[in-house]
């Protein structure tokens, strides 16, 4: 089962470019969105166990180093939902460039799955450099200068990410001699007292990671890369490239290597509570649309580290529970904010004025959106801040609590702020003749929104389900 | 005799990319890169690595070296900068500060970095074995970054004509 | 022999971090990056010899030596269209932000 996951995109490339006439350049859409819906199908069938069996077995066992848990699940469906929300956006444009999307969004599916199945840290690094390739072609496909400079931007700070997490495997290569989770998280656990080299790796490690998950201080390449991209590619990248990438990387390393050193979890509950705040301040001094909800991407990141700083189930539950509802909601802004964008031409909020009656369900979806991230009952944001905060308080970080709970108001702050310039108000003259976003905009928005809502009020349920699991 | 020569390999090395990052011509500076390359593979070499040494000679020294060539040739800059002669070494004056701050830090504190292996080595393959057997999925990852890179060069370079 | 190599290490990586810092052209960022992976490279065998694993440590190499020419060509791209658009490839020019 894990080996289908990169195997099934990489058959789809090799067959879409062998083939290579006319009517296959059509074919490659319908392709796109066949594989994220297969994606969907095949990770819900390991988190529920629905013939699992069947599935199960039809496996190639040629990469031995592959395994999915039921927290991988979770991230593999996520992968399948948000890829497939950016190519349904996608629906009018033309088709030579509608194959090349098509198929750079395979690649960054290899790429993230692999990430989420890997057992290995060396592997881990590999398949973290198929992501950012193909994401760095995906932010500068669009050949406008803030589009390249953005890309430049991340391409650059990956680099360095890089070199730091590379020196840190060499690190514990030299001392332990493996390169796999649990070879690495039982000698780990042997050791009485950690080593200095390790302490240095672990500084390597940390600061390789947070770069790559974009927490404050490493955040730099953040805003641009975001607000520099094309509409789908930011939904792409806002709502799981960064996430599938470092943030999962973190949540993986934490649970499986380093959970008994305590250096490591403290280090991270700091800078996550240091992006939580910081996010939230710097996005509400920002005029452009796109570089606040980046900005509120670095916050609601810092929730995701923060919640597995804890170390306890609880913690990584509401940690990968926070993933998903992220995932759901910034994907909806970016489409909403998108659809603004393809609608009126204008990125920054000071120039858009009172959309709220010409643009009904985009302003709609945007409020459930907002209300989400900001963690108001009884949408899905606010239960995973809940357990997060709730495991903060069980481990004892207990001034932590307070801020995250805090940090609640500041983004509803800065999202009462852009709702208000942006979809309330009298709409000014040169609106008058906006339309509602295209069909493919709707479907999507009404999707996520659908989702976001549904999690929220089943709440019970999904946690009855996790306690069954035996994850709680 | 190996570790002498292994000594002034380094410091060769070291000396090297200084060059690389003094020189003024940027093309003259790709080519300070290649001697780098070169050095680093007799170094790789001397300390056990030959199969890795080949791969950083015949691509870091040779297709990196064309990339950077044609890269600097199609972003021929035809301002020229007058006047910035004495500000560019200028600008490396910190270096030396800086190098002999964390040296003197490094030696002064002297963290007990020891770098022995704590688990000796278990059964010693060849580079072939490991990495088509045991590292498979690192092939599979650099199959797909290649065909990325490909796509990226494709979409990146190509113009498409105006209609 | 510990610390001559290990000097060497952290002198490359001093290096290529004050190239990258200093630098106004945008192709001395992507000579910086390459010094720091020569230093990656330099430690990732050091840590093969001392461990006794070489042959895990080659693939590790060969692995990134890879991935690092298909990083530098994508930059190579990027790198020729800000110059298309912009006539120059100076840094300061580049990433300065619009307000």
């Amino acid at each position: 089962m894990p080996t289908l996951f990169v195997l099934i995109p990489f058959i789809a490339i090799l067959l879409l470019n062998l083939f290579y006439t006319q009517k296959v350049k059509k074919l490659a859409y319908g392709a796109g969105i066949l594989i994220t819906l297969l994606q969907m199908f095949l990770s819900c069938t390991v988190i529920f166990k629905i013939a699992g069996n069947f599935f199960s077995a039809i496996e190639i066992k040629y990469f031995v180093h592959l395994s999915i848990d039921l927290y991988g699940a979770i991230v593999l469906f996520t992968i399948g939902l948000i890829a497939f929300i950016s190519l349904i956006i996608r629906r009018h444009s033309d088709h030579a460039e509608i194959f090349n999307f098509s198929q750079l969004i395979l690649i960054i599916m290899i790429g993230m799955n692999g990430t989420i199945m890997v057992t290995d840290i060396f592997s881990l690094y590999v398949f973290l450099e198929v992501t950012s390739v193909a994401s760095f072609i995906l932010i500068a496909k669009k050949k406008e200068l803030m589009a390249l400079n953005g890309s430049f931007k991340y391409l650059l700070m990956s680099s360095i990410a890089t070199v730091m997490i590379l020196s840190a495997v060499a690190i514990l290569f030299m001392t332990y001699g493996t390169l796999s989770y649990s070879a690495l998280g039982a000698l780990l656990k042997g050791t009485a007292t950690v080593p200095t080299q390790i302490i240095l790796a672990i500084i390597f490690l940390v600061t390789g990671l947070s770069i790559k998950a974009g927490l404050v201080p490493f955040h730099m390449w953040v805003p641009d890369a975001y607000s520099g991209s094309g509409a789908s590619v930011s939904i792409l990248l806002a709502g799981i490239v960064t996430k599938a990438g470092g943030v999962y990387a973190i949540l993986r390393l934490l649970m499986d290597v380093f959970p008994h050193i305590t250096l490591i979890k403290e280090v991270f509950a700091f800078l996550g509570i240091i992006s939580i705040v910081a996010g939230a301040l710097l996005a509400i001094t920002q005029n452009e649309f796109k570089k606040m909800l980046a900005y509120s991407s670095i916050s609601q990141i810092g929730y995701i580290i923060v919640g597995a700083a804890c170390g306890t189930p609880l913690g990584f539950l509401g940690a990968f529970l926070h993933f998903f509802n992220h995932a759901t909601f910034k994907s909806l802004l970016f489409v909403n904010a998108s659809a603004v964008e393809a609608q009126t031409g204008y990125k920054e909020l000071d120039k858009l004025q009172g959309l709220g009656g010409k643009m009904r369900i985009t302003a709609g979806t945007s409020v459930i959106a907002f209300l989400s991230t900001a963690g108001i009952p009884p949408l899905s944001g606010f239960w995973s801040k809940v357990l997060i905060i709730v495991a903060l308080w069980q481990v004892g970080y207990i001034p932590y609590a307070v801020i995250a709970l805090l940090a609640s108001i500041l983004t509803l702050t800065y999202f009462l702020i852009l709702q208000r310039k942006v979809f309330f108000g009298k709409p000014s003259a040169e609106f008058e003749n906006t339309k509602e976003a295209n069909r493919g905009f709707i479907i999507a928005s009404l999707i996520l929104a659908i989702i976001t809502v549904l999690i929220g009020i089943a709440f019970p349920f999904v946690l009855n389900f996790f306690k069954i699991k035996g994850l709680l | 005799m190996n570790n002498t020569v292994l000594y002034i390999l380094l410091g060769l090395l070291v000396f090297s990319s200084l060059l690389t990052v003094m020189i003024k011509n940027t093309l003259k500076a790709v080519i300070a890169l290649a001697l780098v390359s070169a050095i680093l593979t007799v170094i790789m070499f001397l300390m056990g690595a030959p199969l890795a040494a080949v791969f950083e000679l015949s691509v870091c020294a040779g297709l990196v070296t064309a990339i950077f060539a044609s890269t600097i040739s199609l972003t021929d800059d035809p301002t020229p900068e007058p006047g910035k002669n004495k500000k560019r070494l200028g600008r490396y004056i910190y270096l030396p500060i800086i190098i002999a701050v964390v040296i003197g830090i490094i030696f002064i504190t002297k963290p007990g970095l020891n770098f022995t292996t704590v688990i000796p080595a278990v059964s010693e393959n060849t580079v072939q074995n490991t990495l088509w057997h045991e590292r498979n999925l690192d092939i599979a990852g650099q199959i797909v970054v290649i065909l990325a890179g490909v796509f990226g060069v494709v979409i990146l370079i190509k113009e498409r004509s105006k209609n | 022999m510990l610390s001559i190599i290990f000097l060497t290490i952290v002198l490359l990586y001093i290096i290529g971090f004050y190239c990258l810092i200093t630098t106004r052209n945008l192709i001395r960022i992507l000579i910086a990056l390459e010094i720091l992976t020569k230093g990656i490279t330099l430690v990732l065998i050091y840590a093969g010899q001392v461990s006794g694993q070489m042959s895990t440590a080659q693939s590790m190499v060969i692995t990134l030596i890879i991935i690092e020419v298909v990083i530098l060509a994508v930059a190579a791209g990027i790198i020729i269209n800000i110059f298309n658009i912009n006539d120059s490839v100076d840094v300061r020019k580049i990433f300065r932000n619009k307000e």
